[in-house]
């Protein structure tokens, strides 16, 4: 048998497409799943929720009332409406009906014309602390000033000017939309999701199949018998990422501010990382069902410790040393760097060159584990 | 006698703590149909597996078609049609894909005239574009064995082909196997079937991981010796039943409307017939046949381990 040959490497790419192609369930799944993931996270899942119901218990109507629910309103983090009793609002805080319950105390107007700061109590459920996060501090930001226009000239605030001011930028993403820092992650995740998994199916569907056995009865190299395998796949990905690519640019307003040609070329070495771990699980597991299981067992860590979950800045030291070894973290920041920041090569480079390197070192590793006998 | 396309010595394999083959030294010449004879799980598939290199062998050496079964296993493949006792092709794969799939794999020139020869001649040319997982049994092993002459090997190792295909299936596969025998290249088929070793030059017969007996057919009835009687008449069952225990009986059973029995010792077989006192059979000496000879030679290895 002689060293690489293309014509055998066209067969099984031949081979590999035409099963592809009749799986219809596999081009259904990688059209779809980027499209539900994409609108699950980027849309629906949104980290900074406005818009919480709110209930407000008052004795009393008052203009100042008034003037503080139109405040809050104002902040869009709040959806208030009336609640008649105690026992009413406290059951919808525990529903889950509410998040936030305004409780505006008795002679709230007489108390406040009288000067003896009456509180306002605010139930909040914490139960999801990130849910409610931004919206708490939008009431503690609620300007101690925001009654001035109500109250007589006598009782208005006048706070002294403060030696400095602290303007907040925040860049890149100014109004903190979630979709703008989610998406270039996703593209990441999903790639991940869609390669890890199918290239981990390949070997063992032959396994199962019982073609295995016969694959390995007839003159094929083990690389032509990867290369063949994957070589689809990579196209199939290829498609996911324009996929994801357009929704991005044009539902969630995603800035392609650099490369995109950079961009495509980076994630060709993030597929290529994953589908050599896709092939070495392959080669290791026994069933179908194995290969699963190994596949997500794989994912789980890059989920949590890449920066897609936590911020990377966040975690402690082990984390983010786990978190450097694998690709995903490396194609987050390529992402984010390249589609927000406009990034080109020279600022991409520091994570460019560890993927290669560990595709290079899996690939290895998996063709040399393919097991040219049934032993 | 002609070259040897296989020929191996004191083969060994074990799975783990397992002995599954123990020791086997077989021989096929070049051309012949050899039937491999041998029940489930004496080791037919396994010793078939280490003849293309599948698996590698624990102990023994080797050689097929005059290659090193251990180092020259990649040029072993490229020779051989190894037909696998699994049906192992692309089901979402039509006939015709799946054809050309293994001859582009081999590498066969004029690959386009070659699938459709093979397919004329194994009558799969109407099935041509017709999935392979909707042929029924007898159309994949034809499928198969199409596949497996692709690329004009010198040996087909085919492992069970007919297990689970119908009397008529059976019977047009074992014409197949002669026409390709014909065609100039040698045959090692592997059956539990004892029957089909009626249609081989030469045998093989497999136990336990062991060698029961090897050669032609006739070798193998002459060698073991055996002297067969058969009776006619009514009670033949129960006679049967009885002999099975007598001293100096191999095998006593009923084929149709006759009795059978057989035993290396003559005189032991008349007395065991005499002491039946059963007048209504009518005894004579027959030439003894396949199925008794391996009857006998199981029975005995049985005794004897
Ligand atoms: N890969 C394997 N691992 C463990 N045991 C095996 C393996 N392959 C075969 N065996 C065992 O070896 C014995 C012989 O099997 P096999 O060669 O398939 O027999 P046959 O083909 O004659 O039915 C059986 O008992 C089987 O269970
Ligand atoms: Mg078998």
């Amino acid at each position: 048998m002689s060293g690489f040959s293309p014509i055998r490497l066209l067969a099984m790419l031949r081979k590999e497409s035409l099963q592809m192609r009749r799986d219809r369930g596999t081009v259904g799944i990688t059209v779809m799943l980027p499209l539900i993931q994409l609108f699950l996270f980027g849309y629906a899942i949104n980290a900074n929720p406005r818009h919480l119901p709110t209930g407000l218990l008052s004795a009393e109507h008052s203009t100042y009332e008034r003037t503080l629910v139109a405040a809050l309103q104002n902040t869009r983090y709040f959806d208030i409406r009336p609640f008649a009793t105690e026992a009413a609002a406290e059951q919808a805080l525990a529903r889950g009906d509410a998040m936030f319950v305004l409780d505006i105390p008795p002679n709230f107007s007489r108390r406040i014309e009288r000067g003896e700061r009456p509180q306002v109590l605010m139930d909040a459920d914490a139960t999801d602390p990130t849910a409610i996060g931004n919206a708490s501090a939008a009431v503690a930001a609620l300007n101690a000033t925001v009654l001035n226009r109500d109250l007589p000239a006598d009782r208005q605030v006048q706070p002294p000017q403060p030696p400095f001011d602290i303007v907040l930028h925040a860049r890149y993403n100014p109004e903190q939309l979630t979709a703008l820092n989610i998406v270039p992650g996703l593209i990441g995740l999903i790639l991940t999701i869609s390669t890890l998994v199918m290239t981990s199916l390949a070997i063992t569907r032959e396994r199962e199949g019982g073609t295995m056995e016969n694959l390995l009865a007839m003159p094929i190299r083990p690389v032509e018998v990867m290369l063949g395998k994957i070589i689809p796949y990579v196209g199939l990905a290829y498609v996911q990422t324009s996929l994801i690519l357009t929704i991005a640019v044009t539902v969630f307003h995603v800035p392609v501010r650099g490369s995109l040609l950079l961009l495509l070329l980076a994630l060709g070495v993030f597929i290529a990382c994953n589908l050599s771990v896709g092939f070495a699980i392959s080669t290791l597991a026994r069933t179908q069902m194995q290969a699963q299981q190994l596949a997500q067992f794989g994912l789980l860590p890059s989920i949590m410790l890449s920066g897609f979950m936590f911020p990377f800045q966040g975690m402690p030291g082990w984390a983010r040393t786990i978190g450097e070894l694998l690709p995903l973290t490396h194609t987050l920041r390529i992402c984010r760097g390249i589609l927000l920041k406009g990034n080109g090569l020279l600022q991409i480079w520091p994570d460019l060159w560890p993927m290669g390197v560990f595709a290079l070192l899996v690939g290895t590793i998996a063709v040399r584990m393919y097991r040219e006998t049934l032993d | 006698m002609n070259a040897l396309a296989i020929d191996v010595h004191d083969l060994r394999k074990s799975f783990g703590a397992r002995v599954v083959i123990d020791g086997l030294t077989m021989q096929v010449p070049e051309g012949e149909i050899c039937g491999f004879l041998g029940g489930n799980g004496s080791g037919k598939t396994t010793t078939i597996r280490m003849l293309c290199g599948l698996l590698r062998p624990d102990g023994g050496s080797g050689t097929c078609l005059g290659l090193d079964l251990i180092h020259d296993s990649a040029s072993i493949r490229l020779q051989v049609g190894y037909m696998t006792q699994r049906f192992s092709f692309y089901g979402d794969l039509t006939v015709l894909e799946n054809l050309e799939f293994v001859g582009r794999l081999y590498r066969v020139p004029g690959l386009a005239g070659a699938v459709r020869a093979v397919m004329q001649r194994f009558g799969l040319a109407d099935r041509a574009g017709q999935p392979a997982q909707e042929l029924s049994g007898g159309w994949k092993q034809r499928l198969a064995l199409a596949a497996c002459v692709l690329h004009r090997p010198r040996l087909l190792l085919l492992d069970e082909p007919t297990a689970g295909v119908d009397a008529k299936a059976r019977r047009e596969f074992w014409d197949m196997i002669h026409e390709m025998s014909a065609d100039g290249m040698t045959v090692l088929v592997s059956t539990h079937y004892m029957d089909e070793a009626e249609r081989c030059q030469r045998i093989v017969y497999l136990a336990g991981g062991r060698l029961v007996v090897q050669g032609s057919a006739d070798e193998v009835v002459h060698s073991a010796n055996l002297v067969t009687f058969e009776a006619t008449g009514p009670g033949i069952e129960r006679a049967a039943r009885r002999l099975r225990h007598l001293p100096g009986v191999a095998t006593a059973a009923v084929f149709g409307r006759d009795l059978r029995l057989a035993g290396l010792d003559r005189a032991a077989l008349r007395r065991a017939i005499d002491s039946l006192d059963e007048p209504g059979l009518v005894w004579k000496e027959v030439e003894p046949r396949l199925d008794d000879v391996f009857i006998q030679m199981l029975n005995r290895q049985e005794a004897g381990t």
